[in-house]
């Protein structure tokens, strides 16, 4: 399974790429880690006639900001860089969470944040983590720049509103609120596959301990990562029991849209996405300290 | 259009060798037909099945996943670098033999490559945590039970010789 | 013999090459001016061809050659049948094989159209898209009763229906035990296997001398000397002159053994054509394609019993998918017909088989060759008849087992070699009990059980038991010979895909010419080092080759013995043969050295005597009048998780007789690596056709083979009970932990989800979270 033949050049700076990008348009792809692009390309479903490598940008790689500010992640910082960084991962237990699930070691050692967002695959776990987060997507040209929440980011089934001339280049993380907790789990055939369906929640509580925010997002259950924290409207200002959690379980499987495939139906999806739910909402509020 | 070549320097288990390559050439067949380093295996060209891991710059990498190209000014280890020399093998292959971790062999670089990464990060594992780091290694013949034991044996071995 | 390898755990001869990454696997073959071949494949499952147009494919730069059918001439001509028809009466068997390049019509997707000749692969890739191909769709058949019923298009137009073969076997007299039955229990059983999926795919290069008028394959078969001696002929070349190599195989399991694969087949005839070396790989998106599955069957079976659940009879009627071709006859439903006997005493007997064409690859053994199917009826139907009668699920199977004293036991019915089914030696019960006790059979269902449910975990626990017919002929031949340096060269005809024969067959050497195990080299797989042979399959190789080494080798130790008997003078009953050396026994100065043996036997003066040969050498073959029968049985302690269905493996367990071990060590890897192919059977690999005959999921990342995470630690036990049939007493291994293990987790699960009380059966192959979900209609929340 051999790619097509294409043209490689290796960017030399973010201008660099961005100037590429612009000057070939659709013929052309970035690469970053290669670790979605490339077996795509192996099976000749993906054949960009050029290929601007990026791996080398490091104006656009690392993760900045501390515990309890405003956490900027440069698009090429490649996951493994994210799961050695404790005090990131302290300070993003999202993705603390998250990480262990994306496919293996030697695939976590190339592939980068801003390759797989940019991917957009609705089975993947950090969209519905930079949903669940409220994330701020930065996206550059040579036009110039914008920002995108991650809703407006995720459009379609491997599509984002990232234009043409343009490449994502930082994940902006809002500071975690005090009094939150927060969950991510999945269920997949096996350790490091797509997920069937994966949960990101996270809940913020009053100081009389009922839920006074809490955010909801899924993958592998829709077209893109589904935002369901209307879902969970009914747990505001209750407290967090098994039966106010549930009642969200229950609402979140009525909303959800699941597609089903090869793996599982629709309706199993439906279902464990509830569970799942049910579970992410119970240990994200165990989570949350009790000095409040 | 014409094919895109491309000049690079890499180093492979210590020694230096310079290419040239066409832009498309996977790392994999860069090694093992330009090279002649045959002892990478290829199981699957889309980054599952784990038999063509080597080290990149001391870290496992999928080199299915990878071009030629993108190799340049970086330094490898393949499976012909683990053993010190052509008399003693790696502590990890040594235990492979004593624990009948290989049947066909071929899937066996590959996991050689990751565990041996893996207990260099990780020289106490648990069990558990044993099968989670060979479970991006797929083998066919040997149901993993004596890979398991072998990597436990040879991180015990590693930390007592240490 | 004195015993000191055979028998002992002993570390593997081979294992240095392959850590080291030394060891020649196919694809490491480099050769100059070597060009390469990719095949085009259709992607229709069933079509007309209407034309190819390949004009600008050779076009391109690097490309050297197209062919298609047409350019193959009078070279093109369907493969042979590798298996005949059964001696059944009243047979129906309708042979198709598969053809090298399609010509007229294609009949499943993937089948090859053409194939290119390049500089590279990459090329040849590229050139693929090149070629146009106008294709007349035609309507496909996947759904196996769909398939008797439609003859509007049959995948055989020759044929007018899909019917590949249909065959009846009966013992005793079924509907007088349907007379006296207390319980007669009528399920349906869907039972799929999947495919082999090694991670070395397949691969051949074939290169011709043109000079030397010799041809060179190496190719990553099961069968060599086959291959060698079918590509010879259809190639018009004498045997002589076709050299098969199989090198380090990279894991076989079965659909190695299909030979003259279109790629085996236009290969030598392209490289004779172009005078150069050419390779073809298999990537791993056409294995799923161009490599042999096994797939599917439908039973509608029906057991009979008494009161106290003894078995009166049983009826079976399937359907088997053999495949758009049927090139290796009936070995799978006939394994599948006979196997569901198993370990059991069943008077009467009524099994009938359709096997079915269909547009989908062709279907030949994958490491249970079919085996599964019936284990899974057999023991389906005693798990839901225990059930029924009110009878504990051990206690049914134990009032069942053949007793130690009626072997050799008498099944009548035809086996796959072609015999009437007789199983050799065994001895069940212990096999049995030595399981529940491993497995805690007791305590887990008094105590354990209901202990966790109270806790409301879901944990249930299954047991199987399973013959597996091993060790078939024809022959096997083994030459061992002792070199000047005292070391011993062995070669045979089996090749090698990882199951340690260059160490199991030179444990028997090394004991029986007392030399160390590491100074004997094994070589297999090639047909110039050793002329004749079947190869690597049904578990036969350590059996049949295995006894062959043993045959020589004792040949060539009568040699050394009346050689150094001859030189001292003395008796050979003074001898002792050991260290490498045959000395006078109590007097160890007196000794000659092997090596100077084999010289003296290769006299440069004086003369042979007439009679004997020169060398300290023997070829001997070994051929079983019949197959040898292992058994085993499988216990598992399986968790079911309520909500979601995945499940977690407590416990397995695998207690197996295969006669005399030669290598424990081997002997579990093998038990090991069945078990983890039926995991994967039962739960993870499910190959997913659509109505067009289309695979869904033909790749890794979605035909799911379980990971170190998936296989749980497995105890491993065993009994002996030696075979009669062979002198050293060995039975097969090599399937036999694939076997049982889909109906131990029907059991276990539904143990576990207490589904026999809601009515619920688990009576397909594969599950998964999702099937179980669907089959209990909606989980506890």
């Amino acid at each position: 399974m051999k790619p097509a033949p294409f043209r490689y050049i290796a960017a030399s700076s973010l201008d660099h790429a961005l100037s590429l990008k612009a000057e070939h348009g659709d013929d052309a792809r970035f690469l970053a880690g290669g670790q979605s692009l490339i077996p795509a390309m192996n099976f000749r479903l993906a054949r960009p006639a050029v290929l601007i490598d990026i791996n080398s940008l490091t104006e656009i790689a690392g993760v900045t900001g501390s515990p309890g500010s405003e956490i900027r992640i440069g698009a090429v910082t490649r996951y493994r860089a994210l799961e050695r960084d404790d005090d990131f991962l302290k300070g993003c237990p999202l993705f603390a969470d998250a990480l262990p699930h994306i496919a293996h070691p030697a695939i976590r050692n190339r592939g980068t944040i801003g390759g797989n967002l940019s991917h957009a695959d609705p089975a993947s776990e950090l969209p519905a983590v930079a949903l669940a987060m409220q994330a701020r997507l930065r996206v550059r040209s040579v036009r110039g720049e914008r920002a995108l929440t991650a809703s407006e980011f995720f459009v379609g089934l491997l599509t984002t509103a990232v234009e043409t001339d343009e490449m994502l280049t930082e994940i902006i993380l809002p500071p975690p609120q005090p009094r939150s907790g927060s969950c991510f789990m999945e269920i997949a055939r096996r350790r490091g596959d797509f997920a069937l369906a994966g949960v990101a929640a996270v809940i913020t509580l009053d100081q009389e301990r009922r839920c006074a925010a809490v955010r909801l997002a899924l993958c592998g259950v829709g077209d893109t990562p589904v935002d369901a924290s209307a879902a969970a409207a009914c747990l505001l200002g209750q407290p967090c029991n098994d039966q106010t959690i549930a009642e969200v379980a229950a609402a979140v499987r009525e909303t959800v849209t699941p597609s089903g495939s090869v793996h599982a139906s629709a309706a199993y999806q439906r279902h464990i996405a509830g569970v799942l739910v049910g579970r992410a909402l119970k240990t994200a509020h165990e989570r949350i300290g009790h000095a409040a | 259009m014409p094919p895109d070549h491309h000049e690079i320097s890499v180093t492979v288990n210590g020694t230096a060798y310079r290419g040239r390559v066409e832009a498309r050439m996977l790392l994999s067949d860069f090694l093992r037909h330009d090279l002649r380093l045959a002892g990478t295996h290829v199981g699957c060209e889309h980054g599952v099945c784990g038999a063509c891991t080597v080290l990149l710059d001391g870290v496992p990498v999928r080199s299915c996943l990878m071009l030629a190209v993108q190799a340049d000014g970086h330094e490898f280890m393949t499976i012909e670098g683990l053993a010190p020399d052509a008399e003693r093998l790696h502590p990890v292959q040594q235990a492979m033999h004593n624990h009948h971790g290989l049947q066909c062999g071929y899937c066996t670089p590959g996991i050689l490559m990751t565990m041996t990464a893996f207990l260099k990060e990780n020289p106490s594992p648990s069990e558990d945590e044993v099968r989670e780091a060979l479970s991006g290694n797929l083998c066919r013949c040997t149901g993993y039970q004596n890979i398991v034991g072998a990597v436990l044996d040879a991180a015990l071995t590693m930390r007592t010789s240490s | 013999m004195t015993t000191r390898y055979f028998g002992a755990p002993v570390r593997r001869n081979e294992d240095k090459r392959l850590l080291t990454g030394q060891a020649l696997f196919i694809d490491d073959i480099e050769l100059p001016g070597m060009l390469y071949a990719a095949f085009l494949r259709s992607q229709v499952a069933h079509a007309r061809i209407r034309h190819i147009d390949v004009s600008r494919a050779l076009q391109r730069e690097g490309v050297v050659a197209v062919y298609t059918a047409a350019d193959l001439g009078a070279y093109w001509q369907a493969g042979p049948l590798l298996v005949p028809a059964p001696p059944i009466p009243g047979l129906v068997f309708n042979a198709r094989t598969q053809v090298p390049l399609a010509k007229d019509k294609v009949r499943h997707a993937g089948e090859p159209l053409a194939v290119v000749i390049a500089e590279s692969r990459y090329i040849a890739e590229d050139a693929l898209e090149d070629i146009l191909v106008e294709l007349e769709a035609l309507s496909v058949i996947v759904d196996l009763e769909a398939a008797l019923k439609t003859a509007a298009a049959p995948v055989h137009d020759d044929l007018g229906s899909n019917v590949a073969s249909h065959a009846r076997q009966i013992k005793g007299d079924y509907r007088s035990a349907v007379a006296k039955a207390a319980l007669v229990l009528k399920r349906r059983f869907h039972y799929e296997h999947g495919i082999s999926s090694p991670i070395e795919t397949r691969g051949v290069v074939a290169q011709w001398d043109a000079r030397g008028r010799q041809m060179t394959i190496w190719d990553t078969t099961q069968a060599p000397v086959f291959v060698r001696n079918g590509l010879a002929a259809i190639l018009g070349l004498g045997e002589r002159q076709v050299r098969v190599i199989a090198p380090f195989v990279g894991g076989g399991f079965g659909p190695k053994i299909m030979m003259f694969y279109p790629e085996e087949v236009t290969l030598p005839w392209i490289a004779m054509r172009l005078n150069r070396p050419i390779k073809w790989i298999e990537d791993r998106f056409e294995h799923f394609f161009a490599t042999t599955h096994e797939r599917g069957q439908i039973h509608d079976a029906e057991i009979a019993l008494d009161d106290e659940g003894r078995i009166l009879g049983v009826k079976d009627v399937f359907l088997h998918d053999t495949g758009a071709y049927n090139p290796y006859g009936l070995t799978v439903p006939l394994n599948s017909q006979c196997t569901l006997l198993g370990p059991y005493v069943i008077p009467a007997y009524d099994s009938t088989f359709t096997a079915v064409f269909t547009n989908l690859p062709i279907v030949t053994p994958y490491r249970g060759a079919g085996r599964q199917h019936g284990v899974f009826v057999i023991e389906r139907l005693l798990d839901l008849a225990a059930h029924e009668l009110k009878i504990d699920p051990i206690e049914i199977r134990r009032r069942n087992l053949i007793p130690p004293d009626a072997f050799p036991y008498k099944n009548e019915i035809i086996y796959q070699d072609f015999q009437p089914l007789e199983y050799d030696s065994g001895n069940y019960a212990p096999v049995l009990d030595k399981a529940l006790a491993a497995i805690g059979y007791d305590a887990f269902v008094g105590h354990e059980q209901p202990r966790l449910r109270a806790e409301g975990r879901c944990v249930g626990i299954g047991v199987a038991c399973y013959v597996e017919g091993t060790g078939i002929g024809p022959y096997e031949g083994a030459k061992v010979q002792v070199q000047t340096n005292g070391k011993v060269s062995v070669a045979t005809g089996v090749g090698t895909q990882g199951q340690g024969h260059f160490t199991s067959f030179a444990q028997i050497v090394a004991d029986e010419l007392g030399v160390d195990v590491r100074d004997i080299d094994i070589v297999t797989g090639d047909t110039d080092q050793f002329y004749w042979g079947a190869g690597t399959f049904a578990s036969r190789g350590a059996v049949v080759a295995g006894n062959a080494v043993s045959a020589a080798s004792q040949a060539v130790r009568r040699k050394a013995l009346k050689l150094a008997a001859e030189a001292f003078e003395c008796s050979e009953a003074d001898l002792v043969v050991a260290d490498g050396k045959v000395s006078i026994t109590g007097i160890p100065e007196k000794f000659i050295r092997l090596g100077e043996l084999a010289q003296r036997a290769n006299p440069m003066r004086g003369a042979v005597i007439p009679g004997t040969e020169p060398g300290l050498e023997s070829t001997q073959y070994f051929g079983p009048a019949k197959g040898a029968t292992a058994n085993g049985v499988h216990a598992a302690i399986i968790e079911v998780d309520p909500e979601t269905f995945e499940l977690k493996i407590l416990k397995y367990v695998v207690v197996h007789d295969c006669g005399t071990v030669i290598n424990p060590l081997i002997l579990e890897g093998q038990i090991h690596g069945g078990v983890a192919q039926g995991i994967g059977n039962a739960f993870f690999e499910k190959l997913t056709f659509d109505e067009q005959g289309q695979l869904q999921n033909a790749s890794l990342a979605d035909y799911l083979l379980p990971t170190a995470l998936d296989v749980p630690r497995m105890e491993l036990d065993h009994t002996v009970t030696p075979s009669p049939l062979n002198p050293l007493g060995t039975k097969g291994a090599g399937e036999a932990g694939a076997i049982p293990v889909g109906a131990v987790f029907a059991e276990a699960i539904e143990d576990a989800l207490g589904l026999k009380d809601k009515k619920i059966e688990l009576n397909e192959i594969p599950l998964s979270p999702s099937r179980l979900f669907e089959l209990i209609g909606g989980g506890r929340t």
